[in-house]
């Protein structure tokens, strides 16, 4: 939709602007707050499982996104197996960007052969604080590291 | 007549019935007063928690019957808005690998 057509409209008709996020959204101003997880091949080396990792970061900070966290929860024992595999390496990021960044990612995903698994996730206000919590006190990570 | 409807007014709804139903007398209805009846609550509400984390499969798995099958919330209590939101949590740490879909030995 036209965004001048709007405003005209707006001003003839002595309206208030349709909720701003909204007109920001459309123009994709708006940054939101996203996490992924994904569970790399058990095969790799220690040193190429945190390559992989690396080279998502770099691919988010690319595209003018912002990296908070970096959580490498190591070789994890999967609840059921996956493509024959019953270990598996997880990596964890969170990050703002652009929405248009998810696809990206995620088609980056799909091609990657050593990517089992992945889930990208929006956060709303709740998810935020609840992060922003979690990586003050740690404690979601050290669960993960006794099981 | 008027003393016996007076009696029906002030006892609670369930028990009300009963009285009339049967013939259960005011020494019955001592008995039902006497045991007490745990009322279950939503814990979420109760702890303040506003966002289940899905990366947690041990606070999940107090949810979670002995087959990895979701709960019940006329069992746990759980309120719906958060009955909603944790099933959603379920799922996705089933999809990660880190809770499983069907077992027989979870717990």
């Amino acid at each position: 939709m036209p965004k001048d057509f709007r405003n005209i409209y707006e001003k003839v008709l002595d309206l208030q602007p349709i909720s701003k996020s909204y007109m920001d959204i459309e123009l994709n101003k708006v940054k939101n707050e996203y996490e992924t997880t994904f569970i790399l091949n058990p095969e790799l080396s220690e040193g190429e499982y945190k390559e992989a990792v690396k080279k998502y970061v770099e691919m988010i900070k690319g595209k003018e996104g912002k990296v908070h966290n970096i959580e490498h929860w190591g070789m994890r024992k999967l609840a059921y197996p996956i493509q024959k595999k019953t270990n598996g390496y997880y990596a964890y990021l969170e990050f703002t960007s652009f929405p248009e960044l998810i696809d990206e990612l995620e088609q980056d995903y799909r091609y990657n052969e050593s990517v089992l698994r992945y889930l990208t996730v929006k956060l709303d206000k709740h998810a935020v604080a609840y992060n922003h919590k979690r990586r003050e006190q740690g404690f979601g990570l050290r669960k993960d590291l006794k099981r | 007549m008027y003393q016996i409807l007076w009696y029906y007014y002030f006892l609670p709804f369930n028990i009300m019935a009963k009285g009339r139903e049967g013939n259960i007398g005011p020494t019955a209805v001592n008995k039902i007063k006497t045991t007490t009846i745990q009322k279950k609550y939503c814990r979420f509400k109760k702890a303040g928690i506003k966002y289940i984390d899905y990366k947690d499969p041990d606070f999940l798995l107090k949810f979670v019957n002995e087959q990895g099958k979701i709960l019940p919330r006329r069992i746990t209590g759980t309120s719906l808005k958060y009955q909603r939101r944790l099933s959603v949590a379920i799922k996705r740490s089933r999809h990660l690998a880190l809770l499983p879909f069907v077992t027989d030995e979870l717990k």
